[in-house]
């Protein structure tokens, strides 16, 4: 039998306000246990929620980023159930009316485009931290993180492979860091994901039975986990077992999904609207005022790239996936134009560096004005590329423009015809045996020429010259 | 005249003219709370030694010249409003030994307008009953007769005005708890405009209906105290943002051509007798003072108790989920492991009552019945809303009965909680539509017990019930009797 997968994700970003959602503590991660956490963090009696309104306008940048519509009558309920990391016995979250509905983003998928449809987005509180002591039977609470805004994106059931899912979950991540409205940070849980994913006959309407799968912390586990649930219900199906709509939680070291077990999820979390809370409205002046904020995306970024600067879908796709990268990569065109050679130049050797040390951008030692001046030498013949290929190793390393390493490390370039042909002619008579053997037919030999005159060069022969000098001189 | 006996305008009076010190005012109010507070149980704390150094430097601002609203007297606060450094109980097992570590917005005016804080006046637990028997702290007793509840929630704070005590005290009301309590006990209780006096402090019981509002002898003292306690706070998201009158300037003002409507819902069979007597004597004076009576129907009056037994042990069970042993508090001494502790904990910390409200709540809430409960309750209450909208196209003041019968013994609706809710059926609504009320003395019994009556009037029109309150109260010339203790 064949099958269609169908899979729905929901998305927790950490909104990256300075302060927290309803009262004034920092967001910032990490810190000492408890040290950003107030009598509000704390939930302790009588005190009371006030709503930080940038959490409102960051979520409205991805409503609208997203295509949604705001609601302009939105409010806060509240999402009863026990827990250690949740100080007040209830979450304040959004129900019944929500930030914003009915949105989409779009997918290139083989070249073509696909809808993803956006199902809501609501803003609310994150929870704390369960530290468990290794060798005591204690466990302790850390709130640091308690009333960080959260946004929760919920997809439509649309997409239909674990690839088109990573290709959701990275496009809506490039959108929020885009936004400047999330670090995206996966590994500190600044985005996190769940997904439901279920199994059904080709061509059958209804939807299978789902599971919730939770705890993958990066888009690769995702992909992994979506591609093992789906081959675990497709051999419950064809083995005639049943699928059991429960949640998972992804193992990353055996490569598995496990049930959950059932107490953890017999939550009847009792929502009702939250008395402390007063309606979020939202009139159009301030979506305008939202909507002229917002930054270009990185979908209409990529078409400009492609058109602007003509280079290939590819390219420009890398370019954009980091908006200080895009930023940088115009800022270096700016400059010195050639921007099919400068993509060169970022995607491979720049960005090579900075993963290896796993640095963006923005921590990049090469300015794009260095950049821009290797570039403009290359083009002036004044290095090689070959040369420029150690250049920019030392310019990354040291920091410094390429004029200044040129200089130091004494790489310019012999452009200059007569002291080249000197060195071409001693080469031709130290070889008598090559040179009539070139001249017998053997091409290959040119090669070794070429080699001998950038050996006694050190490399620095202007290569196009030698070429012309060469084949001139070995004709005779 | 013992100074403790006075109000706060008389109070006010004397220190203005150097007749006495807060020191003395302070002193005298803990002689009286010598004498009599062992029979009456007025309070969970005292807070003598904070109150002669608050007196002291009272009277340091008197000799700068420094009068504010409320200095040198003595407040006392129920125990449910948070105070920075003293041990804020709510009445209840599981917050023993809770400290808090601010203040409530209430407190920081009233300490910023001079009061000198006497003691946490006791209360039912969470602020749930209406007798004060909840308390973990054990009950109160009636200064008009001690074999009788003084009501409740706010009961401490009712009986240490009624006891003198105190000279003024705070009370929260939730549906009736500032009302009932100052009916049973003959003084003056307010309960303000939801969103008129901040909330920020208050221990939550019932979110959406909670309001913290003033005890006092006299209609006067209670605008004097609404003039501290009122307007908007930037850490409360229902506080409201209009502007605070000064309510002294209704104080006596005249009533004459005002629509006074009596619904015909709050005057049926049950009634003590006394009180339906007391109440129509009430309103003969509101006519003699000019007020023009005219009949007027809150049709959604007989759901009233209903919807508030749905809604308020809804936003209580929620609320109440903080109390889990974790942070602050009760926490069980022997749990094997965190489900254990939670049920523990909350097993032990919390009275029957709360626990009856938290299974009535969480049932409300749950999946399957929340449309029918929460659901259908929040829908009528907003029906209830719009009862008091029209009738007020129609009136300026509603006048009713406080309570429907007089203070009753204590324990006799302990085992009965059927009853004990039916004694805040003419108080409910109010918190319901969310509009002020204020209770004033209307008379005694045979057995002289104190009778209340209770006037409403629309959103943020405090100043409407303290015109017609004070004006009856001068009119009217209840006898001025202090029980005898």
């Amino acid at each position: 039998m064949e099958f269609e997968t169908v899979i729905g994700l929901e998305v927790h970003a950490q909104m990256l306000t300075d302060t927290k959602i309803f009262c004034n503590c920092s967001t910032k991660f990490g810190g000492t246990p408890n040290s950003h956490a107030c009598p509000v963090c704390l939930g302790m009696p009588g005190v009371l929620p006030v709503l930080n309104k940038k959490v409102v306008e960051y979520g409205m940048k991805m409503a609208l980023a997203t295509n949604c519509t705001i609601n302009p009558s939105n409010s806060f309920a509240r999402k009863n159930y026990f827990y250690p990391d949740l100080p007040k016995g209830y979450q304040i979250s959004q129900f019944a009316y929500p930030l914003a509905e009915h949105g989409y983003i779009l997918l290139e998928i083989n070249g073509e485009q696909k809808k993803i449809g956006i199902t809501r987005i609501h803003m609310e509180e994150d929870a704390g931290k369960l530290m468990h002591d290794e060798n005591n039977p204690v466990s302790y609470v850390d709130l640091n993180r308690t009333g960080v805004p959260l946004i929760e994106i919920v997809s439509e059931p649309d997409m239909r492979s674990p690839e088109e899912a990573a290709d959701y979950l990275k496009r809506l991540h490039e959108i929020l860091v885009y936004l400047e409205i999330c670090d995206g940070n996966m590994e500190e849980g600044s985005f996190r994901c769940d997904a439901n994913v279920s199994i059904r006959p080709k061509g059958q309407k209804e939807f299978g039975t789902r599971a919730e799968l939770k705890n993958m912390n990066s888009f690769r586990n995702v992909q992994r986990a979506l591609e093992y649930e789906v081959k675990r219900q497709q051999y419950l199906v064809e083995n005639g077992q049943k699928i059991v709509q429960e949640t998972r939680l992804w193992d990353d070291a055996q490569g598995v999904t496990n049930p959950m077990r059932s107490k953890e999820e017999a939550h009847d979390y009792r929502y009702f609207p939250d008395p402390d809370l007063v309606p979020v409205m939202v009139d159009e002046t301030w979506i305008a005022r939202i909507r002229e904020e917002l930054p270009e995306l990185p979908l209409v970024k990529r078409e400009r790239f492609v058109k602007d600067y003509q280079i290939p879908a590819y390219d420009a796709g890398v370019l954009t996936a980091d908006k200080a990268l895009a930023l940088y990569y115009e800022d270096v065109v700016k400059l010195c134009g050639k921007p099919k050679q400068v993509s060169n130049w970022v995607m491979g050797d720049v960005l090579r560096f900075l993963n290896e040390e796993k640095r963006d951008i923005r921590q990049c030692p090469i300015s794009a004005k260095s950049l821009a001046d290797m570039i403009t030498l290359i083009e002036e013949g004044a290095i090689s590329g070959k040369m420029a290929k150690d250049v920019i190793d030392d310019m990354y390393k040291t920091g410094k423009p390429p004029q200044d390493i040129i200089k130091e490390k004494g790489l310019v370039q012999i452009t200059d015809e007569g002291e080249l042909i000197k060195t071409i002619s001693a080469i031709i008579e130290a070889s008598p045996n090559q040179l009539k053997d070139y001249r017998g037919g053997k091409e290959k030999l040119f090669g070794f020429f070429v080699g001998q005159v950038m050996k006694a060069t050190q490399g620095k022969a202007n290569p196009q010259l030698v070429n012309d000098l060469l084949k001139k001189m070995l004709a005779g | 005249m013992e100074l403790y006996s006075l109000t706060i305008h008389e109070l006010q009076e004397k220190i203005k003219n150097g007749d006495v010190s807060a020191m003395q005012i302070t002193e005298s109010v803990f002689s009286r709370i010598n004498a009599v507070e062992e029979r009456v149980h007025s309070y969970i704390r005292l807070m003598k030694e904070e109150a002669l150094a608050a007196a002291a430097k009272a009277d340091e601002n008197i000799k700068k010249g420094d009068l504010q609203p409320l200095t040198g007297i003595p407040v006392a606060l129920k125990d449910i409003v948070c105070t920075k450094g003293i041990t804020t109980t709510c009445g209840s097992h599981i917050l023993h030994n809770f400290v808090p570590p601010y203040n409530a917005t209430v407190v920081e005016k009233l300490s910023a307008a001079g009061a000198v804080f006497v003691g946490k006046a006791n209360m039912d637990e969470f602020a749930m009953g209406s007798s004060t028997e909840t308390s973990y702290f054990g009950p109160t007793h009636n200064p008009w007769d001690l074999e009788r509840i003084p009501g409740g929630s706010s009961g401490g704070s009712a009986t240490a005005v009624a006891a003198d005590e105190c000279i003024a005290s705070i009370g929260s009301d939730t549906g009736g708890s500032i009302r009932q309590p100052a009916a049973l006990c003959g003084v003056v209780g307010m309960k303000p405009t939801y969103g008129r006096v901040s909330r920020f402090g208050l221990i939550a019981f019932a979110s959406s209906l909670d309001q913290i509002g003033p005890f006092t002898k006299d209609v006067e003292d209670c605008a004097i105290m609404m003039n501290v306690l009122a307007g908007y706070d930037p850490k409360e998201s229902t506080s409201v943002k209009t502007e605070v009158p000064d309510y002294r300037r209704f104080i006596g003002g005249d009533i004459k051509g005002w629509k006074v409507g009596i619904p015909k819902e709050y005057f049926v069979e049950g009634i003590d007798p006394e009180v339906a007597a007391a109440v129509q004597k009430a309103i003969a004076v509101v006519e003699k003072c000019g007020g023009k009576i005219v009949d007027i129907t809150l049709p959604h009056t007989q759901y009233c108790l209903a919807v508030y037994y749905i809604i308020a042990p809804a936003e209580a069970s929620s609320n109440l989920a903080r109390y889990d042993g974790v942070k602050y508090g009760l926490r069980t001494a022997d749990a094997r492991d965190l489900m254990e502790m939670y049920t523990k904990t909350r097993r032990q910390g919390f009275g029957a009552e709360v626990k009856r409200r938290i299974m009535i709540g969480t049932y409300a809430l749950s999946a399957g019945y929340y449309d029918a409960y929460y659901g259908k309750a929040s829908q009528v209450r907003a029906l209830i809303r719009r009862d008091f909208d029209e009738a007020f196209q129609q009136c300026d003041v509603i006048l009713t009965p406080t309570t429907p019968t007089p203070a009753f013994k204590i324990g006799e609706k302990t085992d009965d909680p059927l009853q004990m809710y039916l004694s805040d059926i003419f108080t409910i609504s109010t918190n319901l539509a969310g509009i002020p009320g204020i209770s004033v003395p209307c008379g005694f019994t045979a057995a002289g017990l104190p009778i209340g009556v209770q006037f409403l009037a629309g959103h943020f029109e405090e100043g409407k019930l303290l015109q017609i309150a004070s004006t009856y109260e001068k009119n009217a010339a209840i006898e001025k009797r202090r029980p005898t203790l």
